[in-house]
């Protein structure tokens, strides 16, 4: 990857995690995960999605479904820096004059799919990947999942299915960033081996850092050329990715921070010095 | 002319048709060979089923999809209400052997609550036939309207000449009665005449409604039967609670009218596995019991006893 390209995606993932901390205070967002898969994101939206504000109707685009919706600040927040939606609208988080909430839904240009409720995203990309096989359309079909989320039958439903259906316009990405909303996945319901699962149910498996748009670079050039089976990308990441004081830490999964905090927490994200964070983790979902 | 043909009809001219399956062929038998990529079995997997045909309403598609009744309605609850209804895809859905017709399997495929669960969800219709003939009459119209829509599938041989005409939200009027009017929708509609041969038999003028699309209901046909009638009959093979009884409840209260209503269905419990006959015979729901259920409440009315003999 060129120097100034890398720059140039750090430079967007800066702002799109200064976005996510605005929408941390006023009712709060689930910060941890959009914070760990906002490069991914934002490097499927640069690099690898035929998607802009300009082709959100055309059967050709391509499609990305974000299936754990909780992270959806991440998205709000790249739709924003590309232009699909004015900035200052993220202003409007939680107000009743817009449809910027918690959860992802179509009144947002740019988002094809409302979620939410997890387990869900895989099987209606299934749907949109069979259709554009049938019309022998290249469009590219690419799902967000949650590890957390890795928990719901449905997901192990639609990878089986889509696997004996050789959806290979189809590729999961798995935002691994080790936890579901109060614990360590290994410490709950335990997902290792992952690779070796996915690899069982018949998908190209790759593996790279979620955070580190160059590791994300190399996976999807390989993903490019793989056919004949849907593609799993394992991108592993850090929950709270970009503020240390709550970079992987349990308790800090759905958070409402006070005006203070989040101006201590935009200087943290460029200096990483720590904040005191006073707040407590809100328990909601 | 069966389901199965007039749904191959209806394919082969439109291409926006994509048949689903989650491996229930029963109805659908001989169009995996003649509809080809069009036709997709998804294996037992009904959340997937329903995941999959909102994808590709997405994309344009009317997917009309096929599985038991219980499981389409109950395993995918939740993928009906949040991928179909919320958007208002146009997914259509079929289920098989609903109510009374799942006989002798038991508890486990009885969907005698499918009519309370689908109609809960905004944007989802119901349509219930009453055999094959209503269902092939019923079957364009639904398929073709930009709704979701829940067909209680049914495909009985037809006791009566149903009337071509169909309209979605309006009733079939099998005939018009002052003393009595029956209400019903589904398989009923074959005991529900039986019945009313029997009461007519006996000296009543008997009015019977096939609703036909449950939702949107014909709200003006049943308040029409309540109004002119002394006592509105509802006859379902569904839970007393959430289904037609419900439906003409809520007609009741909403427009402040007072009527004699006699409900029939089924209580708070699962119905006795058997062979259709004999499940009709021990649930007291074949032609013969819901004339006697019947008499029996109009012998407790005083006013009808003096009137009628």
């Amino acid at each position: 990857m060129k120097e100034a390209e890398l720059k140039d995606l750090q430079a967007v993932s800066l702002k799109v995690r200064e976005h996510i901390i605005k929408m941390s205070g006023s009712g709060g967002c689930f910060i941890g995960a959009s914070l760990s898969c906002a490069d991914i994101i934002v490097y499927l939206y640069k690099k690898i999605l035929n998607i802009t504000p300009f082709n959100l109707k055309h059967e050709s685009r391509d499609y990305m479904f974000l299936s754990k919706g909780h992270d959806v600040p991440a998205l709000y927040a790249v739709l924003a820096e590309l232009g699909f939606i004015e900035k200052n609208r993220l202003k409007n988080h939680l107000k009743t004059n817009d449809n910027i909430y918690w959860h992802p839904n179509t009144n947002i240009p740019g988002i094809e799919f409302h979620s939410g409720s997890l387990g869900h995203l895989i099987s209606v990309a299934m749907g949109v990947a069979y259709d554009c096989v049938l019309k022998n359309s290249s469009n590219k079909i690419v799902v967000v999942l949650g590890d957390g989320e890795l928990n719901e039958g449905s997901v192990w439903e639609a990878v089986q299915i889509s696997s004996a259906m050789k959806l290979d316009n189809l590729t999961a990405v798995v935002d691994r960033n080790q936890f579901q909303a109060n614990v360590r996945t290994e410490h709950l319901i335990p997902l290792e081996p992952l690779e070796r699962k996915f690899e069982a149910f018949g998908w190209n498996v790759f593996s790279c850092d979620g955070n580190d748009f160059e590791s994300l670079e190399e996976s999807f050039l390989q993903i490019k050329s793989s056919r004949g089976r849907p593609s799993v990308l394992i991108a592993d990441t850090i929950r709270g990715k970009g503020l240390p004081s709550i970079e992987s830490r349990a308790d800090r999964w759905f958070c409402n921070f006070s005006e203070k905090e989040i101006e201590g927490l935009l200087n943290e994200l460029h200096t990483k010095e720590k904040t005191n964070l006073i707040s407590e983790t809100l328990m909601v979902r | 002319m069966t389901y199965e043909n007039l749904l191959l009809e209806i394919i082969e001219t439109d291409d926006r048709f994509i048949v689903m399956t989650a491996e229930n062929r029963a109805a659908i038998r001989n169009l995996p060979a003649q509809t080809g990529k069009r036709f997709i079995d998804v294996g037992i997997a009904e959340q997937t089923l329903i995941g999959m045909a909102a994808g590709l309403a997405l994309r344009g598609r009317i997917p009309i999809v096929h599985a038991l009744a219980s499981f389409l309605t109950m395993r995918s609850f939740e993928f009906i209400r949040t991928d179909v209804g919320i958007p208002a895809l146009p997914v259509k859905l079929i289920g098989g052997v609903p109510g009374f017709l799942s006989d002798g399997n038991g508890p486990t495929h009885q969907a005698i609550e499918d009519i309370s669960l689908m109609r809960g969800i905004p944007n989802v219709n119901i349509f219930c036939p009453s055999d094959e003939e209503d269902l092939l009459i019923g079957l364009t119209s639904v398929l073709m309207s930009p709704k979701p829509f829940y067909i209680r599938y049914n495909n009985l041989k037809s006791s009566v000449q149903h009337s071509k005409h169909f309209e979605i939200g309006k009733a079939e009027i099998i005939s018009q009665g002052s003393d009595i009017t029956i209400l019903t929708y589904g398989m009923m509609l074959n005991e529900s005449l039986k019945a009313k041969k029997i009461l007519e038999k006996l000296g009543y003028s008997i009015g019977l409604v096939n609703l036909r699309t449950l939702k949107p209901v014909d709200s003006k046909s049943i308040i029409k039967a309540l109004k002119s009638s002394s006592l509105t009959v509802t006859i379902e093979d569904h839970f007393l609670t959430g289904g037609l009884f419900s439906i003409v409840s809520e007609i009741l209260a909403k427009e402040k009218i007072m009527a004699n209503v006699l409900p029939i269905a089924l209580p708070d419990r699962w119905f006795k596995p058997a062979l259709l006959d004999d499940v009709l015979e021990y649930e007291k729901f074949n032609g013969e019991h819901l004339a006697l259920k019947i008499i029996d409440v109009l012998q407790q009315e005083r006013k009808f006893i003096t009137h009628f003999y």
